[in-house]
């Protein structure tokens, strides 16, 4: 049975419109005149237990409203939402138990005390006994690299390490359902790894399920089996990655290195043209003309190199974004 | 309710913890605290020194009034400003989140969660003054203990007052200055409700219940208190305490948390 059930959610917010200028302020002083924005609209999936989902799309998408549905943080316009059998604004207390929000940007520990007073806090508001309290705490620090960290004072931890932190302190309660907005934000690679890496094994070990949003790719692709992609409210797409490129990106790249320089127009012939880099081309061609394509360019030109690539997933959901191609 | 307590005793550690990593700033306060009672001590005197009466009051029994309100802003300053002026910052930056996906009561959490030892000194200053004034009004432990009923009815009413104030940052976000506004308000308390016109008196009783936290009490404590009174502090306690709790339940259906 399906974890997260989302059927038809819409959510409409009323947002204050304001003409630029003197006159337009103090008129939106007295007299405010306001604008449904759908911020999200009729959307549908649903989520296994145990699966980690992707949530892409780009700033303004309606991916972080879709997750506060979900969280019960705010109330969705219509449709059905259901989070491990919850009706998530309710915000009954068992459902707080199972579920966890970890947001990028913003932190719930308590900036001039080390992280682990705010992890007793935790500990208490869930009523974890100690002994149960200690043991995930040493596992969840193993997990986590932290050792020693959690008696310093927040403000002296680096960001990476207080991203950890914070994983910590959203996971001490073992919920099943992890809603991660942003969770490597701002993090140099190193510290992107070592959370993905701790993700992707808290998921194995707890069999816990996560839906997550990113807008680094490779976040996406390191953890995520599945991706769902909403643009401007509506869900676009939903598979998984492979999938997007062959929707998306029919095409591949043909990359040849060439014997002698040849000029553009006697290139263009064999396909669309990405770069010119002296001897090197690379030729953008559709995959139902690929083999016949490679073909010519190995039969007229003088080739010493040549491989054809996917284009890279980064690439494809810029375009698909940009281009606002609805499937 | 265990649980509560536990999670409060937790709170309260921590945040003094974390107060006192700022250390300059006790001293800041005792200063600041110190002028301030000196400054109406000054004000009181200039009233008295001529023989002028509050109706009804004497000198000895408006530094009972004084010592009350004195005390009252120790509480205020070390229980509720750094909590209630928290939520319109908590709202702001959206860190609501976090405390309305714990299984724990909201409205708990944010008027407990922390606690400003620098109020200490308006606290130990009131109890002074109004040892003092007991002393040359001899005054007992009864008296003490009479006013201990009003004043905990006054406490929850400015409580709840400046709870509802700061949950209106829910549609408004940047309010800073409505808790400023009460503050200013609560002043009035400084003097016995007699020192007003009556016009100010009605306003002092039935709007802002002023008159609820420092001369109720005050009388209570002088043994000149009307039962009628006091159960109408009762009341006031009791019903604002509820709506407050209403009151935040209806705000937050409208929290839409703030975009990241």
């Amino acid at each position: 049975m399906p974890i997260v059930i989302v059927e038809n959610l819409s959510k409409v917010y009323p947002v204050a419109v304001k003409e630029p200028g003197l006159k337009g302020t103090l008129r939106h002083l007295l007299h405010r005149t306001y604008r449904p924005v759908q911020a999200v609209q009729d959307v549908s999936f649903q989520i296994e237990p145990g699966e980690i989902v992707g949530f892409l799309g780009p700033n303004g998408a309606g991916k972080t409203t879709t997750l506060k549905m979900l969280t019960g943080l705010i109330h969705p316009s219509a449709g059905r939402v259901r989070v491990a059998g919850h009706v998530p604004f309710r915000r009954d207390v068992k459902f707080l138990h199972k579920i966890t929000l970890v947001m990028g940007q913003k932190q719930q520990l308590l900036w001039d005390l080390p992280a682990l007073d705010s992890l007793k806090i935790n500990a208490a508001v869930y009523g974890i006994a100690d002994k149960e309290f200690d043991w995930r705490v040493s596992e969840l620090v193993e997990m986590l690299s932290l050792k020693e960290k959690l008696t310093q004072p927040v403000r002296k931890l680096s960001l990476g390490e207080r991203m950890k932190a914070e994983l910590l302190a959203a996971l001490l309660h073992r919920p099943q359902v992890l809603f991660l907005d942003e969770p490597t934000l701002g993090l140099d690679v190193n510290a992107q790894v070592s959370v993905r890496d701790f993700l992707k094994e808290y998921n194995q070990r707890y069999d816990a399920t996560v839906l997550l949003t990113s807008h680094y790719m490779a976040d996406i692709t390191a953890l995520c089996q599945r991706v769902l992609l909403i643009h401007e409210g509506q869900l676009i797409y939903d598979g998984n990655l492979d999938g997007l490129i062959e929707q998306f990106a029919p095409y591949r790249e043909v990359k040849v290195e060439l014997a002698q320089p040849r000029t553009e127009a006697e290139l263009r012939p064999f396909g669309e043209l990405k770069a010119v880099d002296g001897t090197i081309v690379r030729f953008l061609v559709r995959r139902g003309t690929l083999t016949q394509t490679v073909a010519r360019i190995l039969a007229q030109l003088d080739v010493v190199d040549l491989t054809v690539t996917e284009p890279p997933v980064e690439e494809v959901i810029g375009q698909v974004f940009r281009a606002g191609v609805v499937a | 309710m265990k649980r509560y307590l536990e999670v409060l005793g937790l709170f309260w550690s921590t945040a003094i913890a974390a107060e006192l990593e700022y250390r300059a700033n006790f001293l800041i306060a005792l200063l600041s605290s110190l002028g301030n009672l000196i400054g109406s001590l000054f004000g009181l005197s200039l009233f008295y020194r001529t023989g002028y009466n509050f109706e009804g009051w004497s000198w000895e029994e408006t530094l009972v009034v004084l010592g009350i309100f004195t005390l009252l802003q120790g509480f205020s300053s070390t229980f509720l400003s750094p909590n209630l002026n928290k939520i319109v910052q908590q709202v702001q930056q959206g860190t609501l989140d976090f405390v309305l996906l714990k299984p724990i009561s909201s409205q708990f959490w944010l008027s407990t969660r922390t606690l400003s030892p620098w109020g200490l000194p308006d606290l130990i200053f009131g109890l002074v003054l109004i040892g003092y004034a007991g002393q040359q009004l001899g005054l007992g432990l009864s008296n003490y203990l009479f006013s201990i009923i009003p004043l905990i009815f006054g406490l929850a009413s400015l409580y709840s007052l400046w709870f509802m104030l700061g949950a209106t940052s829910i549609w408004f976000v940047k309010i800073y200055n409505v808790t400023e506004v009460l503050r200013g308000l609560l002043e009035a308390g400084r003097y016995p409700m007699v020192a007003y016109p009556a016009a100010y008196r009605f306003f002092f009783t039935f709007v802002i219940p002023v008159a609820f936290l420092t001369t109720i009490p005050a009388e209570a404590m002088l043994r000149r208190a009307e039962l009628s009174w006091v159960t109408g502090a009762g009341f006031l306690a009791l019903g604002l305490l509820y709506a407050t709790r209403a009151f935040w339940k209806f705000a937050l259906r409208f929290y839409t948390s703030a975009s990241s």
